[in-house]
């Protein structure tokens, strides 16, 4: 990636979002007085805040990153995510869910597993919650580090008592010091309103990048045509080997109902809406308690039924801001006029040496020996005309090595489809721009820390320590043990982040223990809620049994390509799938119904320990129907749902 | 919860909109936004962003003292 040069105005911009955080954490301060307000802001915040907050939330370095990486990859397939994941999803939680959530006055989603259930699914809950929240939070932390180190010019080589700093440290703790200043200070409410600071800098920051790219390519039509052409030879841009029809970037439905060798993805229509849709998008949005907690912040019950509804709105439209950029890339990169390729895999420093040697050493004559050489040095695909190319040119005038370095990076053609956004912010924004698109990026990554964080805090010091360690205390010492809880948070976070940049597939191994464990979950809660008869020993039973399950199916699977090991498989490979994001979705419904089944099953032949009186407000069939009819038509939370999910319905439709 | 989220929004966004619009008016047109002021004409619609915001919570916090009477 070449260095990208920023302006005053662009430090100037950066400076003023962290002056504003900071700030925003400090004037909090005098409003928090309780451990309530500290951990669950006192469920005071208007629903557009929550709203916004709770879709921001989820807006982490993976998300923004990672849809662009998608949208080049699989075109607009990947709105899937969004439009048969995330959107049904969330108007569930908002219509059938929240009134449990809010109404139990359970104060997180492990507490609300307690009073429906027993300690223990709550104990398997909060303890894989806490868990995952921190390696979420050291994974945003390890991008936002190693982007400054990037991209600031400032480089660090210090020594101090011992140990060395770079600037990729240098710059964690900075940022680890501004996001510890404001949720110390501000804690929930300070994390709330500095995602919905970040809504607005991703949304303001990010169109102008994408309505010059569209603006470069020439349109909608254009585009369409642009990835016709790359749909029927993806191999010429390093993107698939296999050849597709026309459509298979531009239409999100007609490729995966052709069946899973038609598209990218990889995916069939079963795997896609059972897998993806229902099993791992409910299971994300109505149960994970960094986006639920937002909602359980609102200021009332209406307001918390209308938080997720509200972002259902920003939602539906967010694949234009995130996945058409990557789509856009695509069409650049087949359009030889515009002097745009997709980034390449870096070429570690280790490897340059050695591939740097081999390629001084080379001729025309021995180009082809050499190429292989240098593949193997590097670990990457390389291109050989490219390669070639550069040897020849070198044999006849040697190249300066700085030079030779960059051209031998730009011979690599295995794509990092995660520098897909950073280059296009790179292509378009002049000074100003610039520092406004890159602000917001590293806004969202600082908020996927806070955001953990402060889930990660309330988790501990309800549901694990409180329920656990020190219960009957005074709020003042909970308040005290919030507070502490959120150094500790950040000094766990740090550790995350540096085993994440240690190993290359700690990213991996974590999205893969997300999955583990999301997979089930919803299972237990739907039938939680739904189904009076489940008892607390089919639950904890069938949410261990879904997890082993998930475990179970990685182990004996593979996607075609992979070697066994981490990707699956290592115990011996018993079915294949034609992409990794196929097995991912068929784990998901494997895990799903195993859990479903077994606490269905459990639950019939156990007993029942709380009666009806107990679990009314926690299950539906025990639960007098909240009157909604004193509010105006349009707004009732049943009416609003409908009304998005046709409106989702209709964008399926158009994009189909 | 005390603090309307629309004053720190509406004073950062006036901040970077004035910052923008200066950049954009001693820059001039961008090669790389073909061609256009891009820093000018989006730091003016960041700007109306930030003074509506400004409004609203300007309106906000009159509603609520009216309200209290």
């Amino acid at each position: 990636m070449q260095p990208i040069h920023l302006a005053w105005v662009d430090y100037a911009i950066l400076l003023a979002y962290t002056a504003f955080v900071i700030g925003i954490g400090w004037a909090l301060r005098r409003y928090l007085k309780t451990s309530s307000d500290y951990l669950t802001s006192g469920r005071s915040i208007p629903a557009w805040v929550t709203g916004l907050a709770f879709m921001a939330a989820n807006l982490g370095a993976l998300e923004l990153v990672g849809m662009a990486a998608n949208g080049a990859q699989y075109g607009i397939a990947t709105a899937h995510f969004y439009w048969v994941g995330a959107i049904p999803a969330m108007i569930f939680l908002a219509v059938f869910m929240m009134p449990f959530y809010y109404g139990s006055k359970a104060r997180s989603v492990p507490e609300y597993l307690n009073m429906r259930f027993d300690y223990r699914t709550r104990c398997v809950n909060s303890i894989s919650f806490a868990v995952m929240t921190v390696f979420a939070s050291g994974i945003s932390m390890d991008c936002l580090a190693r982007l400054l180190a990037l991209l600031l010019p400032w480089q660090f080589d210090w020594n101090i008592v011992g140990h060395h700093f770079g600037s990729y440290d240098v710059y964690l703790y900075i940022c680890s010091g501004v996001v510890l200043v404001y949720v110390l200070k501000g804690g929930l409410t300070s994390a709330i309103y500095t995602e919905v600071l970040q809504f607005f800098m991703i949304v303001l920051g990010f169109a102008p990048v994408v309505w010059l790219g569209f603006k470069d390519v020439g349109g909608w039509d254009a585009l369409k045509g642009k990835l016709a052409e790359v749909a029927q030879n993806p191999a010429a841009l390093s993107l698939n080997d296999k050849s597709f029809a026309p459509d298979a970037w531009s239409s999100a439905w007609k490729p995966i109902l052709a069946g899973s060798a038609h598209n990218p993805m990889g995916v069939n229509v079963f795997a896609m809406v059972f897998g993806l849709g229902f099993v791992l998008s409910f299971g994300y949005w109505c149960t994970n308690f960094l986006v639920v907690q937002r909602a359980m912040a609102a200021k009332d019950m209406s307001a918390a039924r209308r938080t997720p509804l509200i972002a259902t709105v920003p939602k539906m439209l967010f694949p234009v801001l995130v996945i058409l950029p990557g789509m856009l890339a695509v069409a650049l990169a087949s359009m030889p006029s515009k002097l745009y390729r997709l980034p390449p895999m870096a070429i570690s420093d280790t490897a340059f040496v050695q591939a740097m040697a081999d390629l001084k050493g080379a001729t025309p004559a021995t180009a082809d020996a050499a190429f292989d050489k240098i593949s193997k040095d590097v670990g990457l695909k390389m291109n050989k005309t490219k390669l070639a190319a550069i040897i020849k040119a070198n044999s006849v005038h040697s190249i300066a090595d700085s030079e030779l370095k960059i051209e031998l990076q730009d011979a690599v053609s295995d794509n990092y489809y995660n520098g897909v956004i950073l280059s296009l912010i790179h292509r378009y924004c002049p000074s100003g721009l610039l520092g406004l698109a890159l602000t917001a990026l590293l806004a969202s990554f600082m908020s996927g820390m806070a955001g953990n964080v402060t889930a990660f805090n309330t988790i501990w010091t309800y549901d694990l320590y409180q329920a656990y360690i020190a219960p009957k205390k005074s709020d003042r010492h909970y308040f005290v043990v919030g507070q502490a809880t959120t150094v500790v948070g950040i000094v766990l976070s740090i550790f995350c982040a540096y085993f994440a940049s240690h190993y290359s597939n700690a990213m991996n191994i974590i999205q893969l223990v997300f999955g583990f464990v999301n997979a089930p979950l919803f299972a237990t809660f739907l039938l939680g809620m739904f189904w009076a008869r489940a008892t607390s020993t089919g639950a904890f039973l069938g949410l261990v049994g879904g997890t082993l399950t998930s475990a179970l199916f990685h182990a004996l699977t593979l996607a075609s390509g992979d070697v066994p090991g981490i990707k699956g498989g290592y115990l011996a490979v018993v079915q294949t799938f034609p992409s990794e994001m196929a097995q991912n979705f068929w784990l998901a419904s494997f895990a799903f119904s195993v859990c479903f089944i077994l606490t269905l099953v459990i639950s019939l032949a156990t007993q029942r320990t709380k009666s009806d009186a107990e679990l009314k407000g926690l299950v539906y069939s025990l639960t007098p129907k909240l009157k909604d009819d004193e509010q105006h038509f349009l707004l009732r939370p049943a009416v609003l749902g409908t009304i998005l999910l046709i409106a989702c319905v209709i964008l399926n439709i158009i994009f189909w | 919860m005390g603090l309307d989220i629309r004053w720190p929004i509406g004073i950062m966004f006036t901040l970077i909109s004035v910052l923008l619009i200066i950049e954009g008016i001693f820059t001039g047109p961008s090669d790389k936004a073909l061609g256009m002021n891009v820093d000018l004409w989006w730091g003016i619609v960041l700007l109306v962003f930030g003074v509506g915001m400004l409004l609203g919570a300007a309106r906000g916090g009159k509603k609520e003292s009216d309200g209290g009477k």
